[in-house]
């Protein structure tokens, strides 16, 4: 099947304004503002069955019909701050095929009646947001973007917008703090973002994936998008796919591929074929999958990837093989939240701050087995008790494997025992 | 010279993307600016930024403090800034890292003696399936090396020493 987000691997000159139209670019958006209207552009994508694919899998539709109509003016924001450990599906968009992003940013907010969209992007993506803005120059000459669109009174302009290093930004509410001037701490929520965004107007906040099927979903229809994918996960998904594999990448495929598959067939199978032991599907945000036959043939969709206990996230697949001890896994794992944590709540600011100490201790040989229980207790007592997802991120990993590989962790501790 | 004597259409050009009522959201791309002009972001470009976008030194020393790419000091001319996340560690960074600074003869964090590299230890850069990676922050912006060797990056800081950044790739 050739791709319907990573087009460019079909289409190499994809990145071109001239070869994307001539490939049916800004057909979508030319419906959606000449023909549609508002209103049916967003039933569509909510009959499509599209859900984001930043991580939390909400129905895309649905977030833009949340728009709070009586308050104005409304905003767009595109969220390019791809920084989860193990996802780099959003870079290949843009580098490569950024119009039909930009196409997508276009049409979302034709759908919300934004004038202004920003796309945040992260501060070391430099190159790419400057790259972006030659090609929205581009875009303005060809009279896709700007005044009067089409000859309507519907204008637009996209703005790029660079982070400067924090993962915490990745987060909506972090994401509106920072490009507001602020530092990156989330807001207390609700109220969310489409009744209170940028500058407290509504506001659409969407990750690039999502935003670059949306051409496509106008073109051909809700019904041709889910056709593909399973019911509960519609369409497809850019796989990335990293750790212990021959062949790490992005794989486009659809909703409902395998673990096995995607690993031992687009991904070449494990380096020097040793045994696969664990699989994380979203991230360092994971909880940790036991990478037994089951797992392996289970679906990757939202709702199958659950059945083991886990999330499918952003569908980060980083794939850990039996050379790895989990201990090792959650010490890096938990660096990463220490260091990312923005220290606005204390359960995330100090839990992790702690949990490192620990999972450095048990790194070193230097813990017992009460450290491990004690790390564990410190973990569950954040869930449920910060104010973003990042605290509750933090602790998925190390509560998973502490259960799910306990052999790793009586190894990593067995030198001292119980302590006395 | 101030920041707006430096730079007078590029801050125009900046603040023209925010509505005139949100001006500060432009101290992000000031202080990109600020770090351009210096190397580093000094109290008077902190000063300079407050002024234009009228919001007080503190707020925009705090984003400084906040945001990893800003810079309040300078080490050296470049900042190699070398992913040791999970992901890139499960390819082997952790040891790139190792032997990259042992060749240098300096210990993470530090810089070469001619103050041209400062190596750093970073999170993730969105590279995974290309490590060992690094991301290059230099005066004139930031620069993605991928699928990285020992020698090749030792290449590559030979051809900045000799002002010639394209070589290494």
């Amino acid at each position: 099947m050739s791709h319907i987000l990573l087009r460019h691997r079909e289409i190499p000159d994809i990145d071109q304004i001239q070869v994307y139209e001539k490939n049916g670019g800004f057909d979508g958006l030319k419906q959606a503002v000449t023909k549609m209207g508002p209103d049916k552009v967003t039933e569509v994508v909510k009959n499509s069955g599209l859900r984001g694919r930043g991580g939390a899998g909400f129905p895309t539709g649905v977030k833009w019909s949340f728009m709070d109509k009586n308050n104005w003016p409304h905003y767009v924001t595109a969220n390019a701050d791809e920084s989860e450990p193990g996802t780099f599906k959003d870079r290949e968009i843009m580098e490569s095929n950024p119009f039909q992003f930009l196409e997508g940013v276009a049409i979302a907010s034709f759908a919300v009646g934004a004038q202004d969209a920003y796309i945040y992007l992260r501060g070391e993506f430099w190159q790419i947001a400057e790259w972006l803005d030659q090609k929205i120059e581009e875009m303005h000459k060809a009279g896709f973007l700007g005044d009067k669109l089409f000859g309507t009174d519907y204008s637009l302009r996209i703005h790029t917008h660079l982070g400067a290093g924090a993962y915490i930004c990745g987060e909506e509410t972090a994401l509106l703090e920072s490009l507001e001037g602020k530092r990156g701490q989330p807001r207390v929520r609700p109220p969310f973002p489409p009744s209170f965004g940028l500058y407290g107007k509504p506001t659409v906040v969407n990750n690039v994936e999502t935003l670059s099927n949306v051409p496509l979903i106008i073109t051909h229809g809700a019904d041709w998008y889910k056709s593909m994918g399973t019911d509960d996960s519609a369409g497809v998904k850019i796989f990335s796919l990293s750790g212990r594999v021959n062949k790490p990448g992005n794989y486009e495929l659809p909703f409902g591929t395998t673990f096995r598959e995607l690993i031992y067939n687009h991904g070449g199978g494990i380096i020097d074929d040793r045994p696969i032991k664990a699989i994380m599907a979203a991230g360092a945000s994971s909880s940790l999958i036991v990478a037994d036959d089951k797992a392996l043939d289970t679906p990757m969709d939202y709702a199958s990837v659950r059945t083991l206990g886990a999330d499918l996230g952003s569908a980060s697949v980083i794939v850990i093989d039996d050379t790895v001890s989990l201990e090792w896994v959650i010490n890096k794992t938990v660096h990463f939240f220490r260091h990312e944590s923005c220290g606005k709540c204390t359960p995330c600011r100090e839990g992790t701050y702690w949990m490192q100490h620990l999972t450095e201790r048990i790194h070193q040989g230097e813990a017992s087995w009460e450290d491990v229980q004690l790390l564990k207790d410190v973990a569950t007592q954040m869930q449920g008790k910060c104010l973003c997802a990042l605290g509750e991120f933090s602790t998925m990993a190390v509560v998973t494997s502490i259960e799910r590989f306990e052999a790793d962790f009586k190894a990593a501790t067995a030198k001292h025992g119980a302590r006395a | 010279m101030s920041l707006l004597e430096a730079y007078p259409e590029e801050i125009k050009k900046i603040l023209a993307k925010y509505p005139t009522e949100h001006k500060r959201s432009a101290v992000m791309p000031l202080l990109y600016l600020a770090q351009r002009k210096d190397g580093c972001i000094t109290k008077e470009t902190m000063g300079d930024i407050a002024e234009v976008l009228e919001i007080s030194e503190t707020e925009v020393a705090s984003l400084v403090g906040f945001y990893t790419l800003y810079h309040d000091k300078q080490e050296g001319k470049y900042r190699m800034q070398v992913c040791t996340d999970m992901p890139c560690a499960l390819r082997g960074a952790d040891q790139f890292l190792e032997a990259l600074c042992d060749n240098l003869g300096i210990q993470v964090g530090e810089t070469t003696e001619d103050g041209l590299v400062t190596i750093e230890a970073v999170m993730c850069l969105a590279g995974c399936d290309k490590a060992p990676m690094f991301q290059l922050q230099g005066p004139e912006g930031i620069d993605y090396h991928e699928n990285m060797t020992v020698d090749k990056t030792l290449e590559l800081i030979e051809a900045l020493r000799k002002g010639d950044k394209e070589v290494g790739k």
